[in-house]
């Protein structure tokens, strides 16, 4: 039920939480305006709002400069294809503590929380020359199985958190019919765990796809992804502001469009299931 | 109830990412320690053998490391200060009643998806630029001599980058926290006469507590991480002034290619962080118990 209010204070704090919203999303705003502009326009002394001269011809500039298309591939490959790796092993083991828990089970899961503590910088440099030797520099699988590493243990916190929802009598009556246990998985805990597995699944996706510490230093030309895309925007400037915008709102429109449907399951991913 | 058959089971299921985690903690971590204690640069060969302790004194000696120690803690101070205290009032502000709350989530929300690098482009080059940016022309219609952020003040600047990107996160968190709290606990304070600054303090932050820690906690994991924003605007400099530890040990060891030294800053900085770890844990332990 809604508060009551007087109206001449509803619509104060409606215009304060407007002009508020819209200073934090002025920058974002900016990036979607000028992609659309001229070079000439974007830098233009008396700045203009809405393009004046609509065009496109900056996103076949970006995509002819950087190769858009082969960093948004390998960005796909390595944010999915690490997820799906940290699904198959994170699902089992999530299953087993939500489930069979014992005395330590929650020791285990402060641990694997904890190895999200280690600075990445702590073991850059054995990486970096791990990767070296192994020929790993530079590869779509080499990123893939750090990215793996590094969000495990978030994937197991996640499932574990929604896997614990489940109510155990549920399995219990199956196992009482004599369901095998691979029945019992597939018939009744996968139904109801996949939309748990589903919010995971999109916020590991997110996560990996603006993972920027990994990304930029342990790739070059070949598996660069969209962070080391636009990281290759960084030097010129100039007549440059209208590119620049383009190649931004490349790099982060898919994954906006995701994040605004899953921010209702964002806050529990996020924070482990500690805030609902 | 667990008998020994589901208990080997659960064993076996756990195993792979016990397995991997393990070895991904302690292999590179070995190896980083290992390193610290060598001469090993990349670009003099025949430099090798035990170091001692000298990558550890060359590295806390220089003045570059207490400068990016101090910044390191500037910058993340900064950030969670500006974040919990800006996110705190904007939660309450989002959960008066408004027109278009949840239009209003989405907007506030979304710079939270908008990777590292292109929110540090988008406010080098867009908005803090003093020729062409948008505070520039904003400095200049108010009659003003425009900024040069990045020279001017570095790290400055990068704590604004990173707030920007972090506010949204503190804010969506302790707005959905804020909405948990029953609406018959705030009226029966209202009835009972406490003003709205008590209500603050009495009901509203108590039940608060557990989602401002969380929010400290999660972000001090990312924020000590802090690497391209800093990349990709000031390279770390004037000089170090905005160069954190992170960055100091990536200047160091892969820049600079003196793996033993930027090996003795990766260790530093492990331990840096376990410090803090073992205070938020800490306090996370206590509130999730809770």
């Amino acid at each position: 039920m809604a508060r009551t209010v007087p109206t001449s204070t509803r619509i104060g704090f409606t215009a304060l939480a407007w002009i508020i919203a819209l200073i934090l999303f002025s920058p974002i705003l900016w990036v979607l305006l000028t992609a659309f502009k001229t070079e000439a326009e974007a830098i233009a002394n008396t700045p203009t709002f809405f393009p004046q001269n609509f065009t496109l011809e900056n996103f076949g500039a970006v995509q002819a400069r950087s190769d858009y298309i082969k960093h948004a591939t390998n960005s796909i490959i390595v944010s999915v294809g690490s997820t799906l790796i940290g699904l198959i092993i994170g699902i089992p083991a999530a299953w087993a503590m939500a489930f069979a828990p014992t005395k330590r089970t929650k020791d285990v899961l402060m641990w694997m929380l904890s190895t999200k503590m280690m600075p990445a910088v702590g073991v850059l440099i054995p990486i970096y020359l791990i990767f070296r030797d192994l020929r790993l520099l530079d590869t779509v699988h080499g990123l893939t199985i750090i990215m793996t590493l590094i969000n495990l243990p978030i994937i197991i916190w996640m499932l574990y958190t929604y896997f614990k929802e489940i109510p155990v009598d549920i399995l219990e009556a199956s196992r009482m019919d004599g369901a095998e246990l691979w029945n019992e998985i597939v018939h009744v805990l996968v139904p109801m765990a996949v939309p748990g597995i589903a919010s995971t699944l999109l916020l590991n996706v997110i996560l990996a796809w603006n993972e920027a510490f990994w990304t930029i230093t342990l790739t070059s030309g070949r598996a660069g992804t969209l962070t080391a895309f636009i990281s290759s925007f960084s030097s010129p400037q100039g007549l440059f502001l209208a590119k620049l915008s383009a190649a931004s709102l490349l790099a982060i429109a898919p994954i906006l469009l995701m994040g605004w449907f899953s921010q209702k399951q964002l806050v529990r991913g996020l924070t482990f299931g500690a805030v609902k | 109830m667990a008998t020994a058959q589901t208990r080997t089971l659960s064993r076996v299921m756990m195993a792979p990412a016990v397995l991997v985690l393990l070895i991904w903690m302690i292999v590179p971590l070995v190896m980083t320690l290992w390193f610290s204690f060598q001469n090993y640069s990349l670009i003099n060969p025949m430099m090798t053998g035990f170091a001692g302790w000298a990558n550890y004194l060359y590295v806390i000696g220089d003045p570059s490391f207490t400068q990016s120690l101090v910044n390191t803690l500037i910058l993340v101070g900064g950030v969670l200060a500006i974040t919990v205290i800006g996110g705190t009032l904007l939660a309450l502000l989002l959960d008066q009643p408004i027109w278009g709350q949840g239009i209003l989530r989405i907007i506030v929300i979304s710079p939270f998806f908008v990777m590292p690098p292109v929110a540090a482009l988008i406010w080098k080059n867009g908005f803090m630029h003093p020729g062409y940016g948008m505070l520039g022309h904003l400095w200049k219609f108010f009659g003003l001599q425009p900024v040069d952020w990045f020279n001017q003040y570095p790290l400055f600047s990068v704590i604004v980058i990173v707030a920007w990107q972090w506010l949204p996160f503190a804010t969506l968190i302790l707005l959905t926290a804020l909405q948990s709290l029953s609406e018959e606990q705030r009226e029966a304070a209202e009835m009972d006469g406490a003003n709205a600054v008590n209500r603050f303090r009495y009901i509203i932050l108590p039940h608060m507590a557990r989602a401002i820690t969380i929010v400290i906690l999660i972000q001090t994991i990312f924020l000590l991480g802090i690497f391209a924003e800093i990349r990709v605007t000031t390279g770390g400099g004037p000089g170090y002034a905005s160069t954190n530890l992170t960055f100091l040990v990536f200047r160091t060891g892969i820049l600079s290619n003196d793996i033993g030294a930027g090996s003795a800053g990766g260790v530093v900085a492990v331990i840096l962080a376990n410090i803090v770890a073992i205070f938020l844990m800490r306090a996370v332990g206590k509130n999730l118990d809770a």
